[in-house]
């Protein structure tokens, strides 16, 4: 790598977190997600307590596919919240006329939303612990999954989010885009908590490495073509 | 001009429909009258078991499902063609083929659930690679059209929709793996065409299956394409039209500006 490359990587990653810590500062002073993302996701933890059975061995059982799911809808209110800031007051002309580069600006947004998405993970853990009675089994399968999900659904939201934006219809049309593409992400992450939570037997680390897979190359195909989203 | 703006057929696109709808009713003869059902005896018991009269479907069933992924597959490459050389061209076709590959995916699945009530006795099977991977598919793909109904300018449309078409066709192998160790099991026999008595007539009427549908799909997509073609002629008439007027208001403007005539006045 020449050094033209070196300070090219090193601008990618420094612009990243330009973007990241905005995000990230805004979200500090709003505080969306804790109030009202962070609450609507325990909700439906609640509200799937409701619906299944007052049996905490039932709701014990399907405890990871109930958590993940609560993930992706949560997830949809912090990417929808994540592309709403570009909204505000002509936010993506700025960046645009910044000269930063479009993959610099894709890695920041989606920094920013695996960081909200991890706080939002830990909080339904702790959710699942308490209303459902899951007794965490293996934590180092349990966080490793939580945070290769994390880079997937932020990663693959953020391209997404772009990719609505600017459209008619864009709330009601990110769901129907983003979920049937994370699809995968569902049944590994859920398989994989099955594993760390005892739930079933199943071999928690084999469903790790396709989700490892899915952020790899949901990250580089986000940075390669978000260029192409925002450059309108 | 003026003729090619009014229609979308034309006399190869009428042959083409012509020779598709003869073969279509030799198709059905063929599938429902002419072949037998699959009724096959067990060796030691004597007891008659198979699919009976369900295995018609499949000559359906099966062109249609490999079409789905032909025109999925156009679509990814066109898809990619527009990102790269940004033609009208591209954007019709992946357009146009997505458009066909739902309604034959949705076939697809239709006539799969119809199949399978008597032969799996399920109408639906969760643990099936195929049948999740094709469900996913088609929402994927709904979601596609949503996308392509929105109204948005059109080449931030076009170019939005390439890169959801490519992330579908991307995400496929993804979704086939995941549902695969998901259960672990399938009840989509890899053998279901060839644990069958695949005898002369069988064959013929399951390769007619292939052209026939193959004919269908190419009907469709010649007139879907230059419905999509005469639509964006439309736009861009639409535009030039809407542009000239406002021209011709400017120099209405200027004149009576010149004359000293005001808006209001005679």
């Amino acid at each position: 790598m020449g050094n033209r490359e070196v300070v090219q990587v090193r601008e990618l990653f420094t612009d990243a977190r330009l973007v990241a810590t905005r995000d990230l500062r805004i979200e500090a002073r709003s505080r969306v997600l804790l109030n009202q993302v962070a609450p609507f996701a325990l909700l439906v933890l609640v509200l799937f307590g409701f619906a299944l059975d007052a049996d905490q061995r039932t709701l014990r059982t399907f405890a990871p596919g109930l958590f993940w799911v609560a993930v992706l809808l949560a997830a949809l209110l912090a990417v929808q919240r994540s592309t709403s800031l570009e909204h505000a007051d002509d936010a993506h002309t700025g960046l645009r006329l910044s000269g930063m580069a479009p993959s610099s600006v894709f890695l920041g947004k989606a920094v920013a939303v695996f960081v909200q998405l991890i706080v939002l993970e830990t909080l339904l853990t702790m959710g699942i612990v308490v209303l459902y009675g899951s007794e965490v089994d293996d934590p180092v399968l349990l966080v490793l999954t939580a945070a290769a999900a994390a880079v997937a659904v932020a990663t693959t939201g953020t391209l997404y989010g772009a990719l609505a934006s600017g459209l008619g219809a864009r709330e009601t049309l990110l769901p129907i885009l983003l979920l049937p593409v994370l699809a995968p992400v569902l049944i590994g992450a859920t398989r994989s908590f099955d594993d760390a939570l005892g739930a079933a037997a199943v071999d928690g680390w084999a469903w790790l490495g396709l989700l490892v897979v899915f952020g790899l190359v949901a990250t580089v195909l986000g940075a390669l073509a978000y260029g192409a989203m925002i450059e309108d | 001009m003026a003729d090619s703006t009014t229609s979308t057929g034309s006399p190869g696109s009428r042959i083409l429909g012509l020779t598709t709808l003869l073969g279509l009713a030799g198709l059905l003869l063929f599938a429902f009258a002419l072949t037998e059902p699959d009724v096959r005896l067990h060796p030691t018991t004597g007891e008659e078991f198979g699919q009976f009269d369900a295995v018609r479907l499949l000559y359906l069933h099966v062109p249609m499902a490999v079409l789905t992924y032909v025109a999925f597959l156009t679509c990814a490459v066109a898809s990619a063609g527009y990102l790269l050389k940004r033609g009208a061209w591209w954007d019709v076709t992946a357009h146009a083929s997505a458009e066909v590959g739902t309604v034959f995916c949705g076939l697809v699945l239709v006539t799969g659930s119809i199949w399978g009530k008597p032969v799996w006795n399920t109408w639906w099977e969760w643990g099936d690679v195929r049948l999740m991977t094709t469900l996913v598919l088609f929402l994927l793909f709904t979601g596609y059209l949503a996308l392509r109904r929105t109204p948005a300018e059109p080449q931030r449309q076009a170019r939005r929709a390439a890169v959801v078409a490519l992330v579908a066709v991307l995400d496929i192998p993804l979704i086939n793996r995941s549902v695969e160790w998901w259960e672990n099991r399938t009840l989509h026999q890899q053998s279901t065409l060839a644990e069958l008595k695949i005898e002369d007539l069988t064959l013929f009427t399951l390769m007619l299956g292939f052209v026939v549908f193959g004919l269908v799909f190419a009907w469709l997509m010649l007139h879907r394409f230059r419905v999509g073609w005469l639509e964006q002629a439309q736009a861009d008439r639409d535009m030039a039209l809407a542009i000239a007027e406002r021209h011709a208001e400017m120099e209405t403007l200027d004149v009576d500006a010149a004359i000293g005539r005001t808006g209001g006045g005679k």
